[in-house]
């Protein structure tokens, strides 16, 4: 499914395989390293750097180790995921191809979420071209001993398979319930070997960095936060769709281009990340500023934020694992809570407890989904307080 | 007859439990070949499943308890799932769900009293750009109005096979 809206992605302009190529006629330490100058951070959500994750499995003594392509993509208001795979699968291979070549690893494997199957033939196709031309399988452009294929593992409808842990629980058969981390899945991963585990855009970056080289990546982003990202726009925006833009543009400067400039609020970072007020629009997209996967959900001068961060909790309560006991018992407090707030029937000392809950849902939570599921909540409270408050009850 | 219908399920199970491998991580693929072949996982189902795993049945079920796609009851033959999170619900999610109720006569979480459609809510499927979003089993649709819904119902309820063509035409 084409995207509503698409900038031009600088994916378009990669020469194919080039990176794979170069991958091959140089060291794995070279790899690793030319991966950790670029500092290219996770584009998943948790922005963890690449270079030190694949320099982890690549020291781990184990002759087995996997390669997986995160593609639950399930962060609501997120789809550049699906775009990539549908128009540059090829380079996501490939950049799981260079992880496999840089840590030692013979197998790989994309899971690929339920809701996307109609998306399996067609990345079917592009494996089955990629084995014909030997970019996969053994002795990959030639080079004996190479060794690397990739399948594809499908999801069923669970947002937290896309949590790292869960999902590899998932591939193995179990329920999607998060492990505790550490160990990590570097260390111990699938059927307990060494995993890398990187997002679909991840893995495509680190194809075009290898073949054009760590400084080319250099020049775009801030010196914390590196290189382009693809951005999901969606909501109250004249063109909903996938951007490229550079790390450190401003929130006021993403709304320039999708045509959102009356927006009253910008939910960053999907249903787990933060709600931005207009006063706050200059602050700038970056991990050392507003963190994010990619997911920007705009929100017109009409829009009742209440009604949005209950959206928002009804998700979490839906999608909660259960494991533990924060997130499992927090979450439908917190939603009660809101409907409370709705009907204009909370006090005010009941909406502190409220806020005490939250935070020890979000120290207490053994994953991420329980640690962020009341960040919406707490800052459309902070920022929309008087439209939260004092409802209802004519 | 139920005993021969057993007999293939069971035949199939196999079958595909041989061209997956056996061990424990064929768990998943297995059930959603069954899931899709007989739009549901009976016990039966679980109980040859777990024989071959050489794991309780009980594991079997908490599996397909966990994940969403996969359902022990029996379903419609067209499952409906119209998402229902925010980017959704602010492109007109409701004005589709109503659509679809009135289409089908009943509400979410039920099946249709001939079995053929099942209505339910999902969560984001990734197309918040083309919202509203809906899935009718694997097969997506987007933007829609309360007349595609109309249409998408009436074309389930002619055949199914012209139905999935149309579709990957316009995907
Ligand atoms: C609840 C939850 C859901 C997540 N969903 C996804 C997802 O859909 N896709 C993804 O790439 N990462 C997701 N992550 C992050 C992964 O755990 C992991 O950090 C990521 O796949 C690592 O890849 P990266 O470093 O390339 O971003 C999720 C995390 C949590 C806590
Ligand atoms: S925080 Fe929530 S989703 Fe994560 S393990 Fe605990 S119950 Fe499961
Ligand atoms: S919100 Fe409906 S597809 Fe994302």
């Amino acid at each position: 499914m084409k995207a509503k809206y698409m900038s031009p992605l600088t994916f378009s302009t990669i020469l194919p395989d080039e990176g794979l190529k170069k991958a091959v006629s140089i060291k794995r330490s070279e790899i690793l390293a030319e991966i950790s100058a670029s500092k290219i951070k996770g584009r998943g959500g948790a922005g963890f750097p690449t270079g030190t994750k694949w320099n982890l499995a690549a020291a781990a003594k184990d002759t087995t180790k996997f390669i997986v392509c995160n593609a639950d993509e399930g962060e609501p208001g997120t789809f550049k995921d699906r775009i990539i795979l549908m128009d540059h699968a090829d380079l996501v291979f490939e950049g799981m191809t260079i992880a496999a070549r840089a840590v030692g690893s013979k197998e790989g494997i994309l899971y690929l979420r339920g809701e996307y199957t109609y998306l399996l033939s067609h990345l079917e196709t592009i494996l089955q071209k990629r084995r014909d031309n030997k970019l996969l399988g053994d002795a990959i452009l030639g080079v004996e001993g190479f060794q690397f294929d990739i399948r594809i593992h499908m999801g069923s409808g669970a947002y937290i398979c896309g949590e790292e842990t869960a999902l590899i629980e998932s591939i193995e058969g179990n329920r999607g319930e998060p492990r505790n981390r550490p160990p990590y899945p570097v260390d111990t991963g699938l059927k307990r070997h060494p995993t890398v585990v990187n997002n679909v855009e991840t893995f495509a970056w680190c194809a075009c960095i290898i073949g054009n080289g760590a400084e080319w990546f250099l020049k775009h982003g801030t010196a914390v936060s590196t290189g382009l990202k693809l951005f999901s726009i969606s909501g109250d925006v004249e063109r909903p769709g996938v951007y490229e833009f550079p790390w450190g543009i401003t929130v006021s400067e993403v709304l320039e281009k999708c045509g959102g400039r009356n927006a009253k609020a910008v939910q960053i970072g999907g249903a787990s990340g933060y709600c931005i007020p207009r006063s706050q629009f200059d602050r700038k997209i970056a991990y050392e500023d507003i963190s994010t996967g990619g997911s920007i959900i705009v929100f017109g001068p009409d829009r009742d934020m209440l009604k949005v961060a209950k959206n928002f909790l009804e998700f979490f309560v839906e999608e909660s694992c259960g494991q533990c006991t924060p997130c499992r018992d927090g979450n439908p407090v917190i939603l009660d809570g809101i409907e409370r707030l709705e009907k204009g029937t909370c006090s005010i000392t009941y909406l502190n407890e409220l806020r005490a809950l939250s935070e020890t849902m979000q120290v207490a939570s053994k994953c991420g989904l329980g640690q962020t599921s009341t960040n919406a909540f707490l800052s459309i409270l902070e920022h929309f307080k008087d439209e939260c408050m004092g409802r209802g009850r004519e | 007859m139920l005993v021969s219908e057993n007999e293939t399920l069971k035949n199939n199970i196999i079958k595909w439990a041989e061209e997956l491998g056996k061990d424990r991580t064929i768990l998943l693929p297995l059930l959603q070949r069954v899931q899709k072949k007989y739009s549901s996982i009976s016990p039966y189902a679980m109980q040859i499943i777990a024989d071959l795993l050489d794991i309780h049945p009980v594991e079997v079920y908490s599996v397909v308890s966990f994940y969403s796609f996969l359902n022990d009851e029996p379903k419609g033959r067209f499952v409906i799932r119209l998402c229902r999170t925010i980017s959704c619900e602010m492109s007109g999610r409701d004005r589709i769900a109503r659509q679809l109720q009135n289409e089908l006569g009943i509400a979410f979480g039920e099946t249709t009293p001939d079995s053929r459609f099942t209505l339910e809510w999902t969560n984001c499927m990734g197309m918040c750009d083309l919202g509203p979003a809906m899935m009718v089993n694997d097969v997506v649709f987007t933007e829609m109005t309360p007349e595609k819904a109309h249409e998408i119902v009436e074309r389930c309820r002619q055949t199914f096979s012209a139905f999935a063509l149309q579709n990957k035409q316009e995907g």
